[in-house]
C-alpha cells in the first residue's frame, strides 16, 4: 500500500474532531448523570453516586416517565410495523410506473420536508374540529408515519435502483407466479434493507417530538415527557433520563445493526456457490 | 350498517382481485396494481397530510376569540400578519438561520464524506465510520440539545476551560441562550442530513474519472473542484433540501437553544397555538409552507432526486 498524502492527517483529524463534536455533549450528560446527591447540572462532580437514576423511579420526582416510555415503545414498534409493510408495497408499485406515481412521489417529497408544527397544528384541528379526542395510538400514529414513510421508501427506492431483475427473470422463467416472485426471491434479497426501515421506523417514531405535540392528546409520549422536565426540572435527574433513552437507542441500534450483519454473513456462508463447484 | 358492510365488500373484492392478480402473475394492468401496492401509503399520505394542509388553509380565514375559534371567511389573519414588522423581522431571522447552518452544515458535512470516501481505503472500515456518524440520527434531539447545557453554561466546561487557560477573564455570556448556541445545535443535529447523501453520491463517482484528471495533469485542488463537486451537486442539493427544511421549520431548537430571547417562524406559530389563536397560527403556517415549497422548488430545478438514491 502506498504512503498516505498529507491531506490524510489534515482530514484525519478534522473528523476525529467531528465525532468529538458529535458525541462530547452525549458523553458529558453520561458521566454528569452519576452527579452525587448534591450536585448540579454541570462540572464539577460533587461525589458520583446513582442518585438521580434512583429519582427517576419515583413519581413524584419526574411524573409519569414509565407510562411515558411504555407508550413510546409501542408506538414505536406501531410505527415500525406499519412503515416496513406500507413502504414495501410503495416501493413494489413505484417500480411500475403507474400513472399518477408522479404525483403521488412529489406527495411524499412534501410530508418529508413539511415543517412538523403543521402536520401537528392540521391533525391536531381535524381531529377536535370533529370533535374526536387526539390520542397517541391514533392522530399522534399517522402524523408519526408522515415522517418515518418517506424515508421508508426512499431507502426502498436505493435498493430497488440496485435490484438485479434477472432474478425475478429466471423465478418467472422456471414457473414462478408474481406472488412467489415476491415472496420467494425478491423479499428475501431484500430482506437486510427492511430491517434498515424497520430501524428507521421505530427510531423515528421513539424520538419525534414536534409531530406528536399536538397529535398526542393527554397521554404524553417519552420526548413530550422529556420536553416537560426541561421546562421546570433543574436536576441532574433530566441528564439521568437522557443518559437512560439514549441507552436505550443505542441498544435498539446494536439489535438492528447485528441482525442485518448475522444475516448478511448467513447469505455470504449459504449464498451461492456458483463458480466455486466442480465443472 | 349497510354502508360498512358494502365498503368492506368492496374492499374485500379488491383485495381478493389484488391477490388473484398477484396469484396468476398475469397483471394486465399495471396501472391498477401500482395503484393497489401504493394505496395504503396513498392513504395516509391524504389522511394526515394534504387534510390537514386543506385545513389549516381553511382555519387561517377563521376567527377566533380568547376562548374559541370560529368559521368565517376573513383575510383579518393574513393582513395583521403580513403588516406587522415583527413577521418580517422573524422571517428575516429564520432565513439568517438557514443560511447560516446550512454553510456550516455543508463544509462539515462535505470534507466529513470527503475524507470517508477517498482517504478511507477499506470497505469496512469507511461502512463502520459511516454509521459511527449516523448513529445519533437514531437517538434523541432533544437530549442532544440538552446535553450542550454542561458544554456552554456560565459555568460550563467551554467558559471554565477558557479561564483557566487564561484566554478569558470572566465567563462569556453569549456561549448559551444566543444565536451562537442555536446554530451550534442546528449544526449539531442536522450536518448528518448533508454527510449521508453526499457519502452516497461520492461512492458512485467512477474512479477512473479522477485517474483520468490526475492523469491529464490536475492538481489535487483541480480535481475537487472541477470533477467531484461538480459530480456531487446532486448529494449537495438533497442534503441542503433536508437541512434548509429542517432549521426553517424549527421551532424547538430555536425556542430551547436561545432560552426563549431568539424567533423564527416555527415559534411564532407554537406561540400562537399555546394562546389558543389558531387562525392566526394556520395564516403564519400557510406562508412559511409556501416559502419553504419555494426554496425547495428552487433547489429542485438543480436535481432528480429519484435518479439519485
Amino acid at each position: 500500500m502506498d504512503r498516505r498524502p498529507r491531506s490524510f492527517y489534515v482530514l484525519a483529524a478534522f473528523f476525529t474532531l467531528f465525532l468529538l463534536f458529535l458525541y462530547g455533549p452525549t458523553f458529558t450528560i453520561a458521566i454528569l448523570s452519576f452527579q452525587g446527591p448534591e450536585g448540579g447540572l454541570t462540572f464539577p462532580m460533587r461525589g458520583v453516586s446513582l442518585h438521580w437514576f434512583r429519582d427517576l423511579f419515583e413519581q413524584q420526582a419526574v411524573g409519569d416517565i414509565w407510562g411515558s416510555f411504555g407508550r413510546s415503545f409501542v408506538l414505536g414498534l406501531m410505527v415500525m410495523v406499519t412503515t416496513v409493510v406500507v413502504s414495501v408495497m410503495g416501493g413494489l408499485a413505484f417500480r411500475k410506473r403507474f400513472a399518477g406515481s408522479a404525483v403521488l412521489f412529489y406527495l411524499v417529497v412534501t410530508s418529508l420536508v413539511i415543517p412538523s408544527i403543521l402536520v401537528s397544528l392540521g391533525v391536531g384541528l381535524i381531529f377536535s374540529q370533529s370533535g374526536l379526542d387526539v390520542h397517541w395510538a391514533t392522530s399522534g400514529f399517522g402524523s408519526q408515519l408522515t415522517w418515518t414513510l418517506p424515508f421508508g421508501l426512499l431507502i426502498m427506492f436505493a435498493v430497488f435502483n440496485r435490484f438485479d431483475k434477472s432474478y425475478e427473470e429466471a423465478a418467472r422463467d422456471q414457473g414462478a407466479s408474481a406472488w412467489q416472485t415476491i415472496r420467494h426471491v425478491v423479499l428475501p434479497i431484500i430482506a437486510p434493507s427492511l430491517i434498515g426501515v424497520a430501524l428507521f421506523g421505530f427510531t423515528l417514531s421513539y424520538d419525534e417530538f414536534a409531530r406528536t405535540l399536538l397529535t398526542a392528546g393527554s397521554h404524553n409520549t417519552l420526548p413530550l415527557e422529556i420536553y416537560g422536565m426541561t421546562t421546570n426540572v433543574t436536576t441532574p435527574v433530566i441528564f439521568a433520563l437522557g443518559t437512560l433513552t439514549t441507552a436505550f437507542s443505542l441498544v435498539v441500534i446494536g439489535v438492528f445493526l447485528a441482525t442485518v450483519w448475522t444475516m448478511n454473513r448467513r447469505r455470504a456462508r449459504q449464498g451461492s456457490d456458483a463458480g466455486q463447484g466442480m465443472v | 350498517m349497510t354502508a360498512l358492510s358494502k365498503n368492506r365488500r368492496l374492499f374485500g373484492s379488491l383485495l381478493a382481485s389484488l391477490l388473484a392478480q398477484l396469484a396468476t402473475g398475469r397483471t394486465k394492468n399495471r396501472h391498477l396494481m401500482g395503484w393497489l401496492l401504493a394505496s395504503p401509503m396513498a392513504l395516509v399520505l391524504m389522511v394526515f397530510l394534504v387534510l390537514p394542509i386543506v385545513m389549516i388553509v381553511i382555519v387561517s380565514f377563521w376567527g377566533a376569540t380568547e376562548f374559541s375559534i370560529y368559521p368565517a371567511f376573513q383575510w383579518d389573519n393574513y393582513q395583521f400578519l403580513l403588516t406587522s414588522p415583527v413577521t418580517y423581522k422573524v422571517f428575516l431571522n429564520t432565513f439568517k438561520y438557514a443560511v447560516l447552518t446550512w454553510a456550516f452544515t455543508l463544509t462539515i458535512g462535505f470534507t466529513v464524506a470527503y475524507f470517508l470516501a477517498f482517504h478511507v481505503r477499506s470497505l469496512t472500515w469507511q461502512i463502520a465510520l459511516f454509521l459511527l456518524c449516523t448513529i445519533p440520527f437514531w437517538t434523541s434531539n432533544i437530549i442532544r440539545m440538552i446535553s450542550w447545557i454542561p458544554f456552554l453554561g456560565r459555568n460550563g466546561i467551554a467558559n471554565s476551560t477558557l479561564m483557566s487557560m487564561g484566554v478569558i477573564d470572566e465567563p462569556l455570556e453569549w456561549l448559551l441562550y444566543s444565536d451562537f448556541s442555536v446554530i451550534l445545535a442546528f449544526v449539531h443535529l442536522y450536518t448528518l442530513f448533508m454527510v449521508v447523501p453526499i457519502f452516497n453520491t461520492m461512492m458512485r463517482i467512477d474512479r477512473s474519472l479522477i485517474e483520468a484528471a490526475y492523469d491529464s495533469g490536475a492538481t489535487g485542488w483541480q480535481t475537487l473542484t472541477n470533477v467531484i463537486i461538480p459530480l456531487c451537486k446532486p448529494g449537495i442539493m438533497i442534503g441542503s433540501i433536508f437541512v434548509v427544511t429542517l432549521v426553517m421549520g424549527d421551532f424547538i431548537t430555536v425556542r430551547f437553544m436561545s432560552g426563549s430571547q431568539s424567533a423564527n417562524v416555527g415559534r411564532l406559530i407554537s406561540n400562537d397555538i399555546g394562546l389558543l389563536q389558531y387562525p392566526s397560527a394556520a395564516a403564519t403556517a400557510v406562508i412559511l409552507l409556501i416559502t419553504v415549497l419555494m426554496v425547495i422548488g428552487l433547489l429542485l430545478r438543480f436535481v432528480d432526486i429519484r435518479k439519485e438514491l
